[in-house]
């Protein structure tokens, strides 16, 4: 029975619909016969359709009418009339229909049983676009102006969609009025169309549809600076923020990740439209700190990921973190970030600003940055998560180090002023940070004490803050913090720079200060044999280079770094160093010290050594060590003998070259074919002495090869 | 022809942020066969920068290179010359080319490369050369006033080797040319 009725009807409303379009085939040929005006007939075939009340099929038919009558329509311009009148009844006309539409597709919802409402939802989803072509259509009558738009069009859709109170209808028209009209009708209407949004129906993707209308909005500041002034006659960022305000107030059920996102496509607005407005971009960061501060602390990683767009924004739009460093609501925004998207967006901030070489200039700024990237810096409280990758910890802290050198003002005083502030972030930073933080925090200091040094002419006399004094004072301080970290290695390098900076200042007790620490440090802390030979080389290298010491601390400091080498524990490094300590008593400069007989000593006692160490190997492998020491220890004879040491003599090398020659002859299993060409190219060297003549080569007469 | 780079004392991120933009933009991967880095590099971030230009990496040991694993010396041959490299800490006077000399006899290379004055010097001696690259980020040192950036490449085809320095002098990257010839007669100690 049912059955029969609903195919009784169906064929009822067939055929009214097939008759409907006949009428309305006709009714668009009498348009065009233009026998009547095209308004009368309009109205009346609006009027017919509703005749059908099927809602699928009204729609269809009511879309055919909107099809066919689309061309007919009297516009400016068009041959059926263009009047101001006639722009009204079109315009009047795809208006109802657009209402009639919609209320039949709204019905749709309400109509048949519940258990398919899913099924009908997706239908009436896809005849969404039969609604939405009525306000297409409106959009393209050239008689639609601004004026028509504001006062008939905009108000009498919104009117439609906020009465329908159906979720997908205005969640869908909203998307199309924003989509189908031109940008600057919705600039000059924005506070109807915004009015709107806080009455729509709690379900519906409000943040969606207001960023959609930011994001057109951006784009045409963005397409031409000419648009900019509608821009702010119009005050578009406070109607703006203000709907924002609202709709947020108003669904507190909105999810953090909705109205950041909200805030984020407000942002880029702002970015946009009013890039100077820095107390713009800040208000919207102080409304979005507002908004998360009633909020416990953020664990959705969708709404992480809002903060972290929000925070990228302005460093992306001004290249420059000079400029995000003036918004002050920036680091309350970071603060609601967890602990790990903290630390990324720190990087972000460093990255940038390396990217773009910015140099942060003053310690305010300084201050300001070291507080938005603390949580590279220091360890945040409530650190509850796991111990940290090593490999990202060293990455992150390299980084740091590397931003170190971006912190940097010409001006000698303000400098000084940044490297105090440096320190006094960076030595919150706990031991394991230290490492990666003091070396350049350090070399920052050294420059700025060669900067003075080599400026110094002029600024004798007056009261100068910032003095190289001053500045060794504060270096010693903090390689003393990495000393007891401990890093008594890096500690070591740091001391003996500090202590060659200070001979170049001419500051005597200083430099012989940082000697004594890097040698304290080397007793008591450096106990790796290979760490102490490198360290050892290095105190020999500074040392010889130092110039200011008197013969007192002079006296002390060789006779350690003698000591200090006699003592290490493989023969070989033990020979090597004290030959080289040979150079702490004869430096080739003018005025340098020349002290022959102790450069004798130096290279006899390395004789010595080599000597043992020969008869060690003896023992131990049943043969002699390579000879190689030995040869080294002619090279530095013939070395000094060049410079013209009086206590090395010819004879002395020679001794040595046949001494060599025997060692070799008499153990030929261990002869090593680099040791060979090691002694061989050092006899072709003095072969080659001997041939250039002149007064070197007369030195070198008596040697035979 | 071969080329070779030879860089050192970078010293990042210790005293310099990174190589000046300049210099990244001329090292490319894909063009140089061999780096040979002095060493100072410091950390792991700019070996993996330099493998990703040249996979075929030498590198001694600076004193200041968080990895312990580079030695102090290296040698390696290279067309019809034979490389030395070693980060010069180690040879006292720093700098000093005589002490030099002795370590170039001692590994007994054509080209000895050293680093460690952050001052770019290359000059023949006793039929070889000593080069010194300089600082490739022209980081601060205790040795030399007014460092610049430096690198080298050198062009090694048969007896020819063709150094270009190139240094980066107020913002503006100028390039230096020296020609060395090998000798027949050290030419043929070397390939034995």
């Amino acid at each position: 029975m049912r059955l029969r009725e609903d195919a009784r009807s169906l064929i009822f409303t067939n055929l009214c619909s097939m008759l409907g379009t006949f009428f309305l085939g006709l009714g668009s040929v009498y348009i065009k016969s233009k026998e009547a005006p095209a308004k009368d007939i309009l109205k009346d075939l609006v009027e017919m359709c509703r005749g059908i009340q099927h809602p699928v099929r009204g729609l269809f038919l009511r879309n055919y009418l909107c099809q066919i009558s689309r061309d007919k329509l009297p516009d400016i311009g068009s041959e059926y009339g263009g009047d101001g009148d006639s722009i009204n009844d079109a315009v009047e006309f795809v208006l109802q229909n657009f209402t009639e539409m919609n209320k039949l597709w709204v019905r749709m919802h309400h109509q048949g049983p519940i258990r398919e409402k899913e099924k009908r939802e997706k239908e009436r989803s896809e005849l969404r676009d039969l609604v939405g072509k009525n306000l297409h259509v409106l959009s393209q009558i050239d008689g639609v102006d601004l004026d028509m738009y504001r006062d008939t069009v905009l108000p009498r859709a919104l009117e439609q969609v906020v009465n329908c109170k159906d979720d997908l209808a205005q969640h869908y028209l909203m998307d199309c009025i924003i989509q189908v009209f031109p940008d600057e009708y919705h600039l000059q209407t924005l506070e109807t169309l915004l009015g709107a949004c806080p009455q729509l129906q709690p379900n519906v993707d409000i943040k969606m549809v207001l960023s959609q209308l930011m994001d057109r909005l951006s784009n045409y500041a963005a397409s031409s600076t000419e648009v900019l002034p509608e821009f702010l006659q119009v005050g578009a960022f406070a109607k703006l923020s203000n709907a924002i305000g609202k709709v947020i107030d108003s669904q507190p059920e909105m999810p953090v990740f909705g109205s950041i996102t909200l805030y984020v496509s407000l942002l880029t607005f702002t970015l946009r439209v009013h890039p100077d407005r820095l107390d713009y971009v800040d208000q919207v960061l102080a409304a979005c700190v507002k908004k998360l501060s009633c909020l416990p602390r953020i664990e959705d990683k969708k709404a992480t990921k809002q903060i972290v767009a929000l925070l990228s924004a302005p460093i992306e739009k001004y290249n420059d973190i000079d400029t995000a460093l003036k918004l002050s609501n920036y680091p309350r925004v970071m603060d609601h970030l967890d602990n790990a998207t903290n630390k990324v967006m720190a990087v972000v901030i460093i990255q940038s600003i390396m990217k773009n070489n910015t140099y942060i200039s003053t310690s305010d700024k300084v201050d300001a940055l070291f507080e938005l990237i603390k949580g590279l810096i220091r360890d945040m409280e409530d650190t509850d998560d796991e111990e940290l990758d090593e490999d990202d910890f060293k990455e992150e802290q390299n980084s740091v180090a590397r931003l170190i050198h971006m912190l940097y003002n010409d001006d000698p005083e303000e400098m000084l002023k940044i490297i105090y502030a440096v320190r006094k972030h960076i030595l919150l930073g706990g031991h394991k940070r230290l490492v990666f933080t003091v070396p350049p925090l350090v070399f920052s200091a050294l420059k700025l004490v060669r900067r003075l040094h080599c400026q110094e002419g002029d600024v004798i006399g007056e009261d100068v803050p910032a003095t190289p004094k001053k500045i060794f004072q504060l270096l010693h301080q903090t390689v003393e913090a990495l000393s007891v970290v401990p890093s008594p290695e890096l500690a070591l390098r740091l001391y003996l720079q500090c202590a060659e900076a200070a001979n170049d200042c001419d500051l005597e007790p200083v430099a012989y200060a940082f000697f004594t620490q890097a040698f304290v440090l080397y007793e008591e802390e450096v106990a790796d044999s290979k760490a102490q030979v490198t360290a050892i080389h290095l105190i020999i290298g500074t040392l010889q280079r130092m110039n200011i010491f008197g013969v007192e601390n002079r006296d002390t400091l060789t006779h350690k770094a003698t000591g200090y080498s006699a003592k290490l524990l493989k023969k070989p490094d033990q020979c090597r160093a004290v030959y080289a300590c040979s150079h702490l008593f004869w430096v080739d400069d003018q005025d340098g010290i020349k002290d022959g007989e102790r450069v004798l000593l130096c290279l006899k006692r390395a004789l010595r050594i080599a000597n043992a160490a020969q008869q060690m190997a003896n023992v131990t492998r049943g043969s002699s060590g390579p000879v190689t020491l030995f040869v080294e220890i002619l090279n530095k004879y013939i070395y000094f003998f060049e410079k013209g040491n009086p206590q090395i003599t010819s004879s002395a090398i020679q001794g040595l070259i046949e001494l060599i020659m025997t060692e070799m002859q008499s153990d030929n299993s261990l002869s090593e074919p680099s040791m060979d060409a090691f002694f061989s190219s050092t006899l072709r060297y003095i072969q080659f002495q001997k041939q250039k003549g002149g007064v070197m080569g007369e030195k070198y007469e008596p040697v035979k090869v | 022809m071969v080329l070779v780079l030879a860089l050192g004392d970078l010293h990042i991120p210790h005293r310099a942020s990174d190589l000046p933009a300049k210099f990244k933009a001329m090292l490319v991967p894909g063009k140089i066969q061999h780096i040979i880095c002095t060493g100072n590099l410091c950390i792991k971030e700019v070996h993996d920068y330099l493998k990703s230009l040249c996979p075929d990496l030498h590198i001694t040991r600076g004193e200041y290179d968080e990895d312990a694993r580079y030695p102090e010396t290296k040698t390696l041959t290279i067309g019809q010359f034979k490389l030395g490299l070693c980060h010069g800490h180690q040879v006292i006077p720093w700098g000093d080319l005589d002490s030099l000399a002795m370590l170039q006899r001692q590994l007994d290379v054509d080209i000895l490369v050293t680093g460690h004055t952050h001052q770019f010097k290359a000059y023949k001696h006793e039929g070889g050369v000593v080069i010194n690259p300089g600082s490739a980020t022209g980081a601060h040192s205790s040795i030399t006033y007014e460092v610049n950036p430096s690198f080298v490449l050198m062009d090694i085809d048969g007896l020819r080797v063709v150094v270009y320095v190139y240094e980066l002098i107020d913002g503006e990257v100028k390039v230096d040319k020296i020609d060395f010839k090998k000798t027949a007669t050290s030419a043929a100690a070397a390939a034995h």
